[in-house]
């Protein structure tokens, strides 16, 4: 069963398994490292791998990976409305909606390729997120989001237990996973690393192999007697299938679910993310995700009075004009930031942050041993 | 050479273990303190307050005013300044001093206007910067979003800017209490108004914000009109930050109806009645009538937003900084000294639940939050601006007297656009909560991560 996977990666996938357990202890000194902010990057972390399997293999761009997002969370919501508030049948529930919502779509979309694509995926994503919004208010509780609350019937849970007192929290088993707990953040790091797994096997599959060579050329693909649709068709389902799976993970970490989580902007950061670290590797999306959701919640906390105490060490005429330049960039100027950022990485490291830390390495190598770049590199194909 | 491999995966295996075994007992222990602990008690000289607002989005205005108004609470709170409306306020409980001894400071998050970033901004602030309190919100979606992820981690939370009956209604809360008034009492407050102004004989059209409080607002307003004998001829729901109203307008002149009540609020507000002004709607005559419109909650600073739209435009109002009473007038004089503009309503609630909160734990004794909630419940004050108020215990609902204003016709100055037509009294705007379903949940204390 682990045969296709070399020494290599096996110290990449226990690498990446530390470094996430760790996480409580590893981003201490950068302030990430409350259950909250963990929770995104590794649910979002999951995201942008799903969106990866689908973007960085076949190099079909998908504008509208939220709506299977928004569909897991409202899926797993409903789920702990109903039967119990145990997460996973709420998982089950999640993947298995946000499956069948990626065939529907991906069928008719997947008859397009290139820019047409795209824009098919996108006007679906709009579709659903004004549906939630709107149209399918009973089911979605339109912009005010779907809740819980004291009256659901969560017919498996009255079976076996007394509801205690105040609404219920979500628990594998006893143990609470929302309510802002450790639990909750090694649950998803549990599920994340999971994901990882997979996805990786993917990559190193023959599946994985198709899957590439349809990105450097379809049509030679044709014919040598390949019939690609039913590739991509599962190449974007399962990257649903992940989207699905991150969506009921938000859910379970915090019972709400919203229709905002399905506009066009949250579909763009999943492209952002996996942009940002590295279209095409294994981990960059994962890094991707970290750094965006790292620039959302703490940079965007920065105020005056933080760069103030910041730099409280300079003269105050001097500091007064640093700090009012630095605080057009933090606080609600985090966006603004960001795009710097993502500017930057995409004219000088078009291969994203894991093409920074490849280039780093292979210096690194020439200079001790002069051995030829990392063998594992995956360079872009040109398109 | 594989022997090191396996020692290297052994080591990063054992490290990984361990890490687990490291932060894991850390959760277990957090069951066992003493029972009056709940979440985030302050242990050092600093308690710190959590202030949630709208810093992007359709209602930045109102959040940027609101976090003004916060800055100067917790100024007075720490005695700095001049003490603003607690000289004025009726309990004497707070000092000057901070809160129960310890200095306040703060924390701020930006809602974005959505309840997905109103909830992460809340979490941050709860887990790592250990707010023993969030306030704040406009929108009432953001606000019962975040009052029920509070309640669920047992941090109080006093909502600023909601006005959706749900807020205190079916989603209210234990950890949740509401200041600011609410759309029945709008509806109530101006029905009897707008009867008397236009006469009895209307037929009206709404546009509504698509969320709970354009809802329930739409609700309250049809009801208190129809009361009055006018007809609803069609209620149609707009989505939140449009921009762009006109396609939504153009029915209204063919409908028939000869009232344009827009369910709207903050930049919404202003675009879609600018737009209807731009339209001729208020020149045009239907059924042998004037056209006219109502706009049943907005505020100083949309009326400074909508400009010469908002002239003779009847709506109601939580507080405006032209009462006369000894509360408004502390409050005013301090926030213009600080600011130099006058507070929006917005900013009055704002203040005035920051220092109730401090009130609360002061007159309680501690930060427990049953206990302050408890302090809280039945709380019956005056001083702060808007005459004697109730905290009502059944649905954390204050019970105080609207205002009904109208844009002035020829405003003195920019802050000078709203004149107070009808001071309606508290106990005209009294109902009972029980049909409005909803349950407070228990006091005791969670315990958050």
């Amino acid at each position: 069963m682990f045969g296709n996977l070399s020494r290599n990666d096996w110290v990449l996938f226990l690498g990446f398994s530390a470094v996430v357990l760790l996480a409580p202890i590893l981003f201490q000194p950068i302030g990430a490292a409350y259950p909250a902010i963990l929770q995104k990057f590794c649910i979002f972390g999951l995201f942008a791998i799903g969106f990866n399997i689908l973007f960085g293999l076949t190099g079909y761009l998908s504008f509208g990976h939220a709506a299977f997002l928004g569909v897991g969370s409202y899926a797993a919501v409903w789920s702990f409305k109903l039967f119990t508030m145990n997460v996973i049948p709420a998982m089950i529930m999640s993947v298995a909606f946000a499956g069948i919502f990626a065939f529907v779509i991906g069928f008719v979309s997947l008859r397009r390729s290139g820019i047409y694509f795209s824009i098919l995926t996108l006007a679906f994503a709009q579709m659903s997120y004004n549906m939630a919004y709107s149209v399918l208010t009973p089911l979605t509780n339109g912009e005010t989001g779907l809740q819980l609350s004291l009256k659901d019937p969560r017919i498996i849970d009255a079976m076996f237990i007394t509801p205690g007192a105040g609404l219920p929290r979500s628990n594998i088993f006893g143990i609470e996973v929302s309510g802002g707990g450790m639990p909750g953040f090694y649950f998803t790091a549990v599920m994340l690393i999971i994901g990882f797994y997979l996805s990786m096997r993917i990559f190193r599959s023959p599946f994985g192999l198709m899957l590439k060579a349809i990105k450097s050329n379809q049509n030679r693909m044709r014919y040598t007697g390949f019939n690609t649709r039913p590739y991509l068709m599962a190449a974007f389902v399962i990257s649903g299938l992940y989207a699905g799976l991150a969506g009921s993970l938000m859910a379970s970490v915090d019972p709400l679910a919203g229709a905002e989580r399905m506009q066009w902007t949250a579909s763009g950061e999943v492209v952002l993310m996996t942009i940002l670290g590295g279209v095409g590797t294994l981990v960059g999306p994962v890094i991707g995700a970290a750094v965006i959701k790292y620039f959302e919640n703490i940079f965007s906390a920065f105020n005056e009075n933080a760069l103030n105490n910041i730099f409280s060490f300079i003269p105050d005429a001097v500091r007064e004009p640093i700090v009012k330049l630095l605080s057009l960039f933090v606080g609600e100027g985090w966006s603004l930031t960001l795009g710097l950022v993502f500017m930057a990485i995409v004219i000088f490291l078009p291969g994203g942050i894991m093409e920074g830390v490849r280039l780093l390495t292979s210096l690194f190598k020439k200079g001790g041993n002069g051995n030829k770049p990392a063998v594992s590199g995956h360079t872009q194909p040109a398109e | 050479m594989s022997k090191i491999i396996i020692n290297r995966r052994g080591l990063l295996k054992a490290g990984a273990v361990g890490g687990l075994a490291l932060s894991t007992p850390m959760h277990f222990i957090r069951g066992a303190y003493a029972a009056d602990q709940s979440c985030n008690m302050p242990t050092g000289a600093n308690v710190v307050f959590g202030f949630n607002v709208p810093q992007s989005g359709p209602y930045a205005d109102e959040g940027a005013d609101e976090l003004r108004a916060y800055q100067l609470a917790v100024k007075h709170l720490n005695g700095e300044g001049d003490g603003g409306a607690l000289k004025t306020f009726s309990s004497k409980a707070l000092k000057g001093n901070g809160v129960l001894g310890k200095k306040v400071t703060f924390v701020t998050g930006d809602t974005q206007t959505k309840s997905d970033a109103a909830r992460d901004a809340a979490k941050r602030m709860i887990e790592k910067e250990k707010a023993i309190m969030i306030t704040g919100g406009s929108s009432s979606g953001v606000a019962v979003a975040v009052q029920s992820l509070c309640q669920d981690m047992g941090i109080i939370y006093m909502c600023a800017l909601t006005h959706s009956n749900d807020t205190t209604g079916k989603d209210r809360k234990r950890y949740g209490f509401r200041h600011f008034f609410n759309a029945y009492m709008s509806g109530v407050a101006l029905g009897p108004v707008l009867a008397e102004a236009y006469g009895k004989d209307r037929k009206a059209y709404h546009l509504t914000a698509d969320y709970t409080w354009g809802w329930t607002q739409e609700e309250s307003m049809k009801k208190s009109t129809e009361a009055q004998g006018w007809t609803t001829v069609n209620a149609v729901r707009t989505p939140l930050g449009a921009g762009d109203f006109s396609q939504y307008l153009t029915p209204v002149l063919n409908s028939g109806a000869d009232v344009l009540i827009l369910n709207h609020y903050g930049k919404d507000m202003v675009n879609s009645l600018t737009q209807a002004v731009q339209f001729g709607m208020r020149q045009k005559q239907v059924n042998g009538k004037n056209f006219e419109i109502v706009v049943p909650l907005f505020s100083e600073l949309m009326a400074q937003g909508a400009g010469d739209a908002i002239k003779g435009i009847y709506g109601t109002a939580n507080w405006d900084w032209k009462l006369d009473n000894a509360g408004t007038k502390a409050f005013v004089q301090s926030f213009g000294k600080e600011f130099g503009a006058p507070p929006s309503q917005a900013a009055q609630t704002a203040y005035a639940q920051a220092i109730l909160y401090a009130d609360a734990c002061e007159r309680a004794g501690t930060f427990f939050a049953p206990a302050v909630i408890k302090a809280l419940e039945g709380f019956e004050f005056d001083g702060l601006g808007n005459g004697k108020t109730v905290y009502r215990a059944e649905d954390h609902q204050c019970f105080k007297d609207v205002l009904v204003v109208q844009g002035k016709e020829k405003p003195k100055d920019k802050y000078d656009l709203l004149e107070v037509k009808k001071i309606v009294p508290a106990k005209d705007v009294t109902y009972d909560s029980k049909p409005w379903g909803g349950d407070l949940g228990p006091y005791d204390a969670k315990t958050c991560g």
